[in-house]
């Protein structure tokens, strides 16, 4: 998708004035709320089970090269081919040689975050290979023609009112109904017949096993194993940080993801695959080839937001953000939008084109709360905009504001007088209304809300007073 | 912490730079119930803001320099009791990353960040303190505030305190814990994001028909008082030391004097 996270404030007011989209991120922020509290309230593990998951990360981080290289050399013993790329470039290009290699003209694709990150349904389309959205959701977001707004949900800026339009214009065989099984229904008509036609099927990989050099799918729908089994060859792109050492490990993360991410204990499908068909089974991939994807992320494990690392991107932190719930996901203008991706955004970017997202956000910390792996998402916002400062990036009119506050702020005395005379001053133009509707250099405060009238003499004039000082 | 404090406890007030400005109300209120639950206090002259500004904004020297005159005006003291959770939360959560590697200044930073408390925390959690004898007849809704919630554990020692409160009920309010939109300097420099979300906080508030909004910390009173207001709301809002202390007689926030 187009980089436009520098573009943050007018994209933020322009989904501030979409009354539409209010109603569809509600609806689904609040459900998937309601649905988390409740499922984390019957799991009385949870403690113990996020702080297992923490532990096992910060391991593997620890000793990523160990365990990718183990990695690698279990996935190739069950048969499958390893790939390595340094940037999305390099990632893309692997998986559209590999396309090519295999003659192909079209190619399923299950939902996932790497793919978007690496630019690939752009690529695909560039070599004029046919790309089939698996997943309901992207799907839909296909037939729009947007970018997913939501890491899980990718069509969450859409009431099912839009969607139900939406295939009624784009659909063979539209339903005549407009309610969610009706509109499953309608999809399944249009997507069965691309599905087992396709040349090439594509996946993500919610985690991947050393031990055994397996990938894992999660999903709700049943269409990762569809997408993947009926093509000769089955592309998994996947970042590095998706490592985890052992099977066991894994369930760790299977308990805590749907739960963090939809509120439910486990998804309908939870599959491993390891390695291609083998000689005798029913069916399968020919080839199966597994593109490990860098992107920043080695960067990150040598500095401050190596704690990221650990994110297994159920979107909980949005979910609960109410920066997100307040614009959507699109606003951010990056692939991953919320608290996760305005730390991954200027990690894998830069601080400058992505500064406003650090700063879009009130530190109220209910995305570390609620993230399954515990990552200090709001320490490391705070730290991003302490880089932006020592880079100078903080806006003139900011940078003097606090610089003065600050040199005020150390002469106790000089403060005590300049502040009685401003709440003076504050006091006489509140003309004894209680409140302040307009006031000079507080008008992005009163252009919304009124300011209280001060009392007569600022708590510490009073307090000396009082004593008699 | 509790078995290890003095009999009478010498107290340093830190009023904060908002209180100090916008209500000092709040900061006689805190005195008053402070003296009530066993304290000598005192506010010492050197104070002026924890930091907080700078520190959000990535200044970490400035921070830092702020953070050396709070450490030292309030170092003699048993405790430091602070009516606001993220003024509190700067202090005893937050200047522990100021002083990495400076041996000297962390001790004393750690020193003081010990002990220094939220003030509702500290009446409940140190001084096992309940109100007696103060009545507020009316209906009340409570607006946890992030820090003081997610940083200090300040939930349920307001409510206990306020139970003792005669005449006065505490109504739930639907996203008791979500933030308010204030953020610091984010409501003004984001303040059409800032003004969505105390909107969205705001209709939840009057849907409790409640008469009365509580909460721990000015900044996001004041600004869910000024977007109340400002909506027409009638709903008064207070600090809740204010009520605790039977102060809660002064016209409410943002609220002239004929609607006490
Ligand atoms: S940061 Fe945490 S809550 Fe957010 S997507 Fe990643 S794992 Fe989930």
């Amino acid at each position: 998708m187009r980089q436009q996270s520098h573009l943050f404030k007018e994209t933020a007011k322009q989904a501030l004035a979409d009354p539409t989209l209010k109603i569809a991120l509600n609806r689904t922020t609040g459900l998937l709320q309601r649905r988390r509290a409740q499922v984390i309230d019957e799991f009385p593990e949870y403690a113990e089970a996020r702080a297992a998951a923490e532990k096992i990360k910060t391991h593997t981080l620890e000793h990523m090269a160990h365990y990718l290289a183990q990695f690698e050399a279990n996935a190739i013993a069950a048969g499958a081919q390893v790939h390595w790329a340094r940037t999305p470039k390099e990632a893309s290009e692997i998986v559209i040689r590999i396309c090519r290699e295999a003659g192909a003209t079209s190619a399923t694709r299950v939902k996932s975050m790497l793919g978007e990150e690496i630019g690939l349904p752009d690529a695909l389309s560039e070599a004029g290979i046919e790309r089939v959205e698996t997943d309901l959701a992207e799907h839909i977001i296909q037939l729009a023609g947007d970018p997913p707004s939501h890491i899980v949900m990718p069509a969450m800026h859409k009431t099912h009112e839009q969607v139900a339009e939406l295939f009624r214009e784009k659909h063979a065989e539209p339903s005549e109904d407009d309610d969610v099984t009706s509109l499953v229904e309608s999809a399944r008509r249009e997507l069965r017949q691309k599905f087992l036609g396709a040349d090439v099927g594509i996946s993500g990989a919610n985690f991947l096993i050393a031990e055994n050099g397996s990938i894992v799918t999660v999903t709700n729908e049943g269409n990762a194993e569809l997408t993947v089994t009926p093509p000769k060859t089955h592309i998994v792109t996947a970042g590095i940080e998706k490592l985890v050492p052992s099977l066991a490990h894994a369930t760790v993360f299977l308990r805590l993801l749907s739960r963090a991410a939809i509120g439910a204990e486990i998804t309908q499908y939870t599959t491993f695959y390891n390695g291609p068909k083998r000689k005798d089974d029913a069916d399968g991939p020919e080839q199966m080839h597994i593109v490990l994807v860098d992107n920043h992320r080695t960067e990150m494990l040598g500095s401050f937001l190596r704690p990221m690392l650990r994110c297994i991107r159920c979107g909980a932190c949005m979910n609960h953000c109410p920066v997100y719930a307040s614009v959507g996901g699109h606003a951010y203008g990056a692939v991953y939008p919320g608290p996760m991706g305005s730390v991954l955004t200027p990690a894998m970017r830069d601080l400058k084109s992505t500064k406003h997202l650090p700063n879009a956000c009130t530190l109220n910390g209910r995305c570390k709360e609620v993230c399954p792996v515990n990552i200090p998402l709001t320490d490391m916002l705070r730290s991003l905009r302490a880089r932006q400062h020592d880079a100078g990036l903080t806006p003139p009119v900011t940078k003097w504001a606090l610089r003065g506050w600050g040199w005020l702020a150390r002469r106790p005395k000089l403060y005590h007088r300049v502040t009685g005379l401003a709440v003076f001053v504050m006091r006489v133009w509140s003309m004894n209304k209680g409140r302040i509707r307009r006031f000079p250099m507080a008008g992005n405060w009163t252009r919304h809300r009124d300011l209280p009238q001060p009392e007569l003499g600022t708590f510490m004039q009073q307090y000396k007073r009082r004593q008699g000082k | 912490m509790t078995d290890a404090r003095p009999a009478r406890p010498m107290v340093g007030f830190f009023v904060t730079c908002i209180v100090d400005a916008m209500r000092p109300n709040i900061g006689f209120a805190s005195l008053k119930v402070l003296e009530a639950a066993g304290c000598d206090v005192e506010v010492p002259a050197a104070q002026t803001c924890c930091g907080q500004p700078a520190f959000n904004s990535g200044d970490d020297a400035a921070t830092k320099a702020l953070a050396k005159q709070v450490i030292a005006a309030f170092e003699p003291y048993d405790y430091i009791v602070v009516p606001s959770g993220s003024c509190a939360s700067m202090i005893r959560s937050h200047y522990g990353e100021l002083f990495v590697g400076d041996a000297e200044w962390e001790a004393r930073q750690r020193a003081v960040s010990d002990k220094t408390w939220e003030i509702l925390s500290f009446l409940t959690d140190v001084m096992g303190y309940l109100p007696e004898g103060v009545r507020y007849d009316g209906v009340a809704t409570y607006h946890d505030s992030c820090s003081g919630l997610r940083d200090l554990g300040v939930h349920d020692q307001p409510r206990k305190m306020l139970a003792a409160v005669e005449g006065l009920s505490l109504t739930p309010l639907e996203g008791h814990n979500e933030c308010c939109g204030f953020g610091g300097t984010f409501c003004v420099k984001y303040s059409d994001l800032s003004n969505a979300i105390v909107t969205d906080k705001s209709e939840k508030v009057e849907a409790t028909g409640a008469d009365m909004l509580l909460g721990g910390d000015m900044g996001c009173l004041m600004n869910m008082a000024g977007k109340l207001n400002r909506r027409g709301a009638e709903v008064k809002v207070y600090h809740t030391i204010e009520v605790l202390a039977g102060m809660a007689d002064v016209p409410a926030i943002c609220k002239p004097e004929k609607m006490r």
